[in-house]
């Protein structure tokens, strides 16, 4: 959780002195959510995520230098360049991408779910987007088609209550999302998406159920966005009191508040959290480090990758 | 009739249809390897016609009936190809293709290259241009080239049954989003071919034009039905002396622009018949480029034969006139030698 904070922390930093190519949407507020989440996975699991975008992949266990240098659009970023900060893609941990159209990595997680089955391997498949999302088309599309094949995918909705500027009880017939589950034929789970450790409890029965063969899941993390829809931003109209955002931050932090429950619970000490802190630091400083020596990728590099070439094939 | 298609003389025994060469290239390619599944709108009941035994011999696990998700169904594929299958996604009419045009062009034509190469997509979808049958605007669409306009994708129009089988299988092993555009025109008796010996592997690459028919004074090139058309028209050319070279590209995306500047530089004319809507179309892509790389070859303008840009109206009345035909198509040959 630390990584994702001080990570997106540093895209600020590099924001303001001019070093990122465009803007950022921060997750900062909503760490533990897809921290949780991912940790109840391996790096054999698939992932899928969305625009909001740094955390997913960070969490999945994905290199933060090469993380900070696809940011920088720079040749040694995961993508070589070519995705930048809304399409992050780390396939070797099984992060399949991020997605900047809301709602579009949805049934792409679904279908490595399917690949899965097909292939009769224990993977799962968790799939994030947030409460704007579940009101597109192919989130009902792919939760359907999940509960009816009973496919392995885990649905992680991160509600963090905005779609940019629209609340989601102005957009949505509902209030929780986690009860659409019904119509699909999965449970739906509602947790605490400041609690890393309860968004970690949930995730990992449903990924239990998943693996079982029982079929899809949905789980709803309740979260909140620290800062705007994208850094810098600017919104003419405010939509949320600044008194609120405060108070999320006071009281729901999840990264203090974890802090918190591991001194409470004597499983560590101010000393022990120091040392973790001071270990992130060096990893995200290193990582910005990366991405600003690292070269620009050549012009040519515009027109590779567009389609594949044969694959070697096992005979 | 018989002059025009010299490829049809065989027997019907000897001969392979469309629906026959979809299904055998299926079945042969799920035999050859396990990671291919079919998934489609009434696969498993054959509503279609081209998915005869699949499910029998393949099992439930692989041959898959979707439900009315055109857009899930889509990404379901693309997720499916990242994760190691190959799947065929059978989308039944193209006009449906629209349902699912983000998961086409966000996901599936994209992931590649925003992931810088690390995604495979090896997915085919089929769908038929079910046009001039009186199905009217929502189910009469040739909408090919809008994915011509859309980096990452392949895109195949077979112009008979040999080559869509041929063409198919090649699309199955092939590790991209390839689009497979079946005219059901020539379902029936047009576009029947001489049957590939079964014992043979029948492969016809993505990217390699054929040439139906030798000429030396105008190169017609035709989409899909077009080519049938332009084999009627330079029948009938014939009869006045005038000699067509028929060029079949059956690949647009990539396409065989060797073979069709080769033949224009030889005939120094030009005609592109096809059955999209004309602005945009294949044929004004066709038209452009032959411009551009053989204009000190040319001795006419380069014209165009394509649907006329409205909807597909429903009485026959209006449809037929909209659609290119044998006559549009010999009269635009005539154009390019006045």
């Amino acid at each position: 959780m630390y990584a994702v904070r001080l990570f997106e922390e540093a895209t600020i930093a590099l924001f303001h002195a001019g070093d990122l190519p465009a803007m950022v949407h921060l997750s900062i507020g909503q760490e533990a959510a897809a921290v949780g989440a991912c940790m109840a996975t391996t790096s054999d699991d698939y992932m899928t995520g969305n625009h909001r975008s740094h955390g997913h992949p960070i969490a999945k266990g994905a290199r933060l230098d090469r993380l900070m240098a696809e940011l920088l659009g720079k040749a040694t970023g995961v993508c070589g360049g070519k995705g930048g900060s809304m399409h992050l893609a780390d396939f070797s941990v099984g992060s399949l991408g991020e997605s900047g159209i809301v709602g579009s990595a949805i049934p792409v997680a679904t279908g490595a779910g399917f690949a899965a089955q097909v292939r009769g391997s224990d993977q799962v498949a968790l799939c994030f987007f947030g409460d704007g999302a579940a009101n597109e088309g192919v989130f009902h599309e792919s939760a359907n088609l999940a509960g009816t094949w009973k496919l392995p995918v885990v649905y992680f909705c991160e509600n963090n209550g905005l779609a940019v500027s629209a609340k989601i009880s102005d957009t949505a017939a509902v209030p929780d999302i986690a009860i659409r589950a019904a119509g699909y034929a999965m449970p739906g789970v509602v947790v605490d998406g400041q609690d890393v450790l309860g968004c970690y409890r949930a995730t990992s029965a449903a990924a239990a159920r998943a693996r079982r063969g029982d079929g899809p899941s949905l789980i709803e993390a309740k979260t909140y966005r620290f800062h705007e829809h994208a850094y810098g931003l600017a919104v003419p109209v405010p939509y949320r009191d600044q008194t609120v955002v405060d108070s999320w931050f006071d009281t729901v932090d999840p990264i203090t508040s974890f802090a918190g429950r591991l001194l409470a619970w004597r499983l560590a000490d101010e000393a022990d959290i120091n040392a973790v802190r001071a270990g992130v630091e060096q990893v995200v400083e290193q990582a910005v480090q990366f991405a600003k020596d690292s070269p620009y990728p050549e012009p040519e590099a515009a027109y590779t990758d567009l389609y594949a070439a044969p694959e070697e094939v096992d005979a | 009739m018989t002059a025009t298609k010299p490829r049809q003389s065989a027997t019907r025994a000897a001969q392979l249809g469309f629906l026959q060469a979809i299904n055998q290239a299926q079945t042969e390619e799920m035999e050859r390897d396990e990671r291919v599944v079919l998934m489609g709108q009434d696969l498993r009941a054959n509503v279609f016609g081209a998915a005869d035994g699949v499910l029998a011999k393949f099992g439930a696990a692989r041959v898959r009936d979707l439900p009315l998700s055109e857009a899930g169904s889509i990404g379901l594929a693309a997720g499916a190809a990242m994760a190691g299958l190959r799947p065929v996604v059978d989308l039944t009419v193209a006009s449906f293709v629209f349902v699912a045009m983000d998961q086409f062009v966000s996901q599936l034509a994209k992931v590649r290259y925003m992931f810088g190469g690390q995604a495979r997509v090896p997915v085919v979808v089929r769908a038929a241009l079910y046009y001039q049958g009186g199905t009217a605007g929502h189910h009469a669409d040739r909408p090919y080239p809008m994915f011509m306009n859309v980096p990452g994708l392949k895109v195949v129009v077979p112009s008979n049954a040999a080559d869509l089988k041929g063409l198919l299988e090649s699309a199955i092993r092939d590790d991209n989003a390839v689009l497979c555009f079946e005219d059901a025109n020539l379902w029936g008796r047009k576009g029947r071919s001489p049957k590939p010996a079964d014992d043979v592997e029948h492969l016809v690459p993505l990217g390699v034009a054929a040439t139906p028919r030798t000429g030396t004074d105008v190169t017609v090139g035709g989409i899909g039905q077009g080519v049938y058309l332009a084999i009627q028209a330079a029948a009938e050319l014939e009869k006045d002396g005038v000699s067509c070279e028929v060029i079949d590209p059956r690949t647009l995306v990539p396409m065989d622009w060797p073979t069709i500047e080769e033949s224009v530089r030889r005939t120094g004319r030009c005609v592109a018949v096809d059955p999209a809507n004309r602005t945009c179309s294949a044929a004004s892509e066709i038209s452009a480029h032959v411009v551009e790389t053989c204009f000190d070859a040319l001795r006419g303008p380069v014209v165009r034969v394509t649907t006329d840009d409205v909807h597909v109206p429903f009485s026959p009345a209006l449809e037929k006139q909209i659609y290119p035909s044998k006559d549009k198509v010999t009269a635009a040959v005539r154009r390019t030698l006045a």
